[in-house]
């Protein structure tokens, strides 16, 4: 039953999503990033000037900040040799026919428009680093929610982008906020009004498809007063030869008594370096939860976070990881109490197959002052071979004493004897592994809408074809 | 007779130990019969059991099975499952997040693909792990708990026979299905099987006590000790063994003791 090399590749080069389209871009900036190639991305996007002096004041913090030594190997990040900045089409399309046919049929390839005829609320594709194809369904503009890619959102909304926009990440946090901060394009702008439900996810998909094109979204979600919504991206890439750069930010504002969910799956082509930061502040009796799968990439640092700001704020976060051959995934998640009564969970389940590393790092902190919070931390790892390996990193800062904090870790391997009987009910070993992978998470999937969990479920079991050996 | 599993001069070591367990054991099945073999602790019982199934973990060394003429001994434990071998576990594994009806529709879909059958549809599906839970007395909201997960004993047994009956095998295989339950579990685990005898189906019953048989009644009795069949017989063997134990037949027999 053992599986050769040879096999192993032929399984990876099966995979789903790896197409490619001739490119055929409007614009194209150089490669490498200088002020002036910063000044071009603004001028192109006819940016205000607060904006252009923002993003130049980021690349500033980038350039000082030095690489981060304390997660995954960075050191093959070429910064030289990338693009910042491609745009597809000349305008965002409004209606789908309006959308180019190449890029339709990419569209198509995803199962874009039977999704969106499914249950979708409003459709914001993200092809390279402009949105082109975007649809609001009509009762959601009457109820007054805006969807639109950030790019446009700037233009319509300047007010809320300058009360909001890089004020909960704000550009220097980090190395890679930083660099997103300088040179972002596209990504989602969400504004919900008081009181308003959005019944059904809205959703958008995202795409690399231009060789050594780094993409650097950024999505803004502001939920008003007792709204609600549940945001989902997922992400599939075509495969390349060298590496790509792919570094978002996700900012969130979840008003009093608000709740949003904000679900990821994440399937970037193996050769991607996916640095993202994500992070929500929830204000009184507000709930963030934030739903992040992690399958492809070849390495991935993304700790989603909640702070909790005011009294009655609830963070949750559950966060699956699968790591494969060559690949590094560390994620976990970040929360901190700043208020009292506030309360937390963070459940994080980590796969780990061939010489594959899955990593937990996680970060709670309490400050003095959020006295009567509750916070539970759950990390479990499930190691498919000999080779594989899982690392947990928890960190927790507690600076008061009345608090109830619980953390649990646990590390299990598939057992032999596991494997041997689902067999032996006629259950091939990759079916066998796939199953105790697929029931591993299923915590995780239950949460997801149905055709996220089928698309997980079926990934998995792509990346469990070549598992057996 | 038409035999449905013939077994001879096995050999079987346990890999992890490399001590040979099974030392030429000579065994043939009767198809629709119910055979059971009785035999003391370490006698090779459960190495049978596993060998038979295919367990990776126990090395033939020597010797040949016969499943309905084909030699199975090459086959991987799921090849053996979809040919029609289905081994009830003294100890199943939990399978935590999967539940009852999905794993037992995957393996009911897995055996019909190897078969070259088309999948099977789920109502169809529903209506038989139904008609079966019925049939075995088993509370329907079973089939959406996670499998063996914080099962009580008597639940995984009874799981066991559950998907003896949804999966139809040709042979089945129980291997000390009676250890640990209590009279009245038992007593659902054995309505359970005779509910399922039929004569396409062979059964082999594997057990340390004579117990079970009070409720399963055998056709045939074989005695195992020191992984050799010493002796065959019918019903009333297993009474005897009962009343005079494994030392009698150890001198009757004359067994030379384990090294």
């Amino acid at each position: 039953m053992a599986i050769t090399e040879e096999q192993l590749k032929q399984a990876e080069e099966r995979y789903e999503y790896g197409f490619h389209d001739p490119e055929t871009y409007v614009f194209k900036s150089r490669k490498g990033l200088t002020p002036e190639i910063v000044e071009e991305i603004s001028y192109m996007k006819g940016e205000p000037d607060w904006m252009r002096q923002f993003r130049l004041r980021s690349l500033k913090y980038f350039e000082k900040r030095p690489m981060p030594t304390w997660g995954a190997d960075l050191s093959d990040i070429d910064f030289d040799n990338i693009y910042y900045y491609v745009k597809p089409s000349e305008k965002a399309g409004r209606t789908w026919d309006e959308v180019p046919d190449t890029i339709k049929q990419t569209f198509d390839r995803l199962g874009i428009p039977e999704a969106e005829r499914k249950f979708l609320a409003g459709v914001g594709a993200q092809y390279e680093s402009e949105v082109i194809y975007h649809n609001l369904q009509k009762e959601l503009e009457a109820q007054g929610v805006v969807f639109l890619d950030t790019d446009t959102g700037l233009k319509e909304y300047p007010e809320l982008f300058k009360e909001y926009f890089g004020k909960i990440v704000p550009p220097n946090d980090n190395k890679f906020a930083a660099l997103n901060s300088a040179v972002w394009s596209g990504g989602s702008f969400i504004y919900v009004p008081e009181g308003v439900h959005v019944q059904l996810p809205l959703q958008a998909y995202f795409r690399i498809n231009a060789q050594n094109m780094g993409q650097f979204e950024r999505t803004l979600i502001i939920a008003d007063k007792g709204s609600y919504v549940h945001y989902v991206e997922g992400c599939t890439a075509p495969t390349y030869t060298t590496d790509s750069l792919h570094s978002a930010v996700v900012e969130i504002i979840v008003k009093e008594g608000a709740r949003v969910r904000y679900t990821t799956i994440q399937n970037w082509s193996k050769n991607v370096y996916n640095l993202v930061t994500k992070r929500a502040a929830a204000y009184k009796d507000a709930t963030m939860e934030w739903v992040d799968g992690n399958l492809g990439s070849k390495v991935t640092m993304k700790y989603p976070s909640v702070y909790l700001m005011e009294p009655g704020a609830k963070g949750e976060i559950l966060s699956v990881a699968f790591a494969g051959h060559g690949q590094h995934q560390d994620a976990g998640g970040k929360v901190v109490h700043v208020a009292p009564h506030t309360t937390s969970t963070i459940t994080s389940k980590s796969i780990s197959k061939n010489d594959g590393r899955a990593s937990y790092r996680g970060l709670l902190k309490v400050h003095p002052e959020a006295e009567h919070s509750k916070s539970n931390v759950r990390c479990d790892a499930l190691l498919l071979h000999e080779e594989s390996r899982t690392d947990t990193y928890p960190y927790i800062e507690i600076e008061n004493d009345r608090v109830d904090v619980g953390h649990e870790a646990t590390v299990s391997k598939v057992g032999e004897e596991q494997l041997f009987y689902l067999m032996s009910r006629g259950i091939s070993e990759a079916e066998a592994y796939s199953m105790i992978v697929t029931g591993f998470i299923e915590p995780i999937a239950k949460e997801l809408p149905m055709e996220y969990a089928v698309e997980l479920n079926r990934l998995i079991q792509l990346e469990m074809e070549g598992s057996v050996g | 007779m038409e035999k449905s599993l013939v077994i001879r001069n096995l050999h079987v070591n346990v890999a992890e130990e490399d001590k040979e367990i099974l030392r030429g054991l000579d065994l043939e099945l009767e198809r629709g019969k119910v055979h059971a073999i009785m035999g003391p602790n370490g006698s090779g019982k459960s190495t049978l059991s596993y060998a038979l199934a295919g367990h990776p973990g126990y090395e033939v060394t020597e010797g040949e099975v016969l499943f309905e003429g084909e030699n199975i001994l090459e086959l991987g434990p799921d090849e053996r499952a979809q040919r029609g071998i289905f081994l009830a576990f003294q100890y199943p594994m939990a399978i935590p997040g999967v539940s009852v009806q999905n794993f037992l529709r995957t393996a009911i879909n897995s055996i019909r693909r190897a078969r070259g059958e088309q999948d099977i549809r789920v109502p169809e599906f529903r209506r038989v792990l139904n008609e079966k839970m019925d049939l075995l007395r088993v509370d329907r909201g079973f089939a959406s708990r996670y499998l063996n997960e914080g099962f009580s004993g008597g639940e995984k047994k009874r799981a066991e026979i559950l998907q003896l009956a949804m999966l139809d095998p040709k042979l089945a295989i129980l291997d000390e299905t009676d250890s640990g339950l209590d009279i009245d579990a038992l007593r659902v685990v054995s309505n359970g099987v005779n509910a399922l005898r039929s004569p396409e189906r062979t059964f082999l019953i594997i057990t340390h006590y004579q117990r079970i048989l009070n409720y399963v009644k055998p056709d045939y009795v074989h005695v195992l000790v020191d992984g050799r069949i010493v002796t065959s017989g019918g019903p009333e063997l297993a009474l005897e063994l009962e009343s005079k134990g494994y030392d009698w037949v150890r001198q009757e027999f004359a067994v030379p003791e384990a090294v």
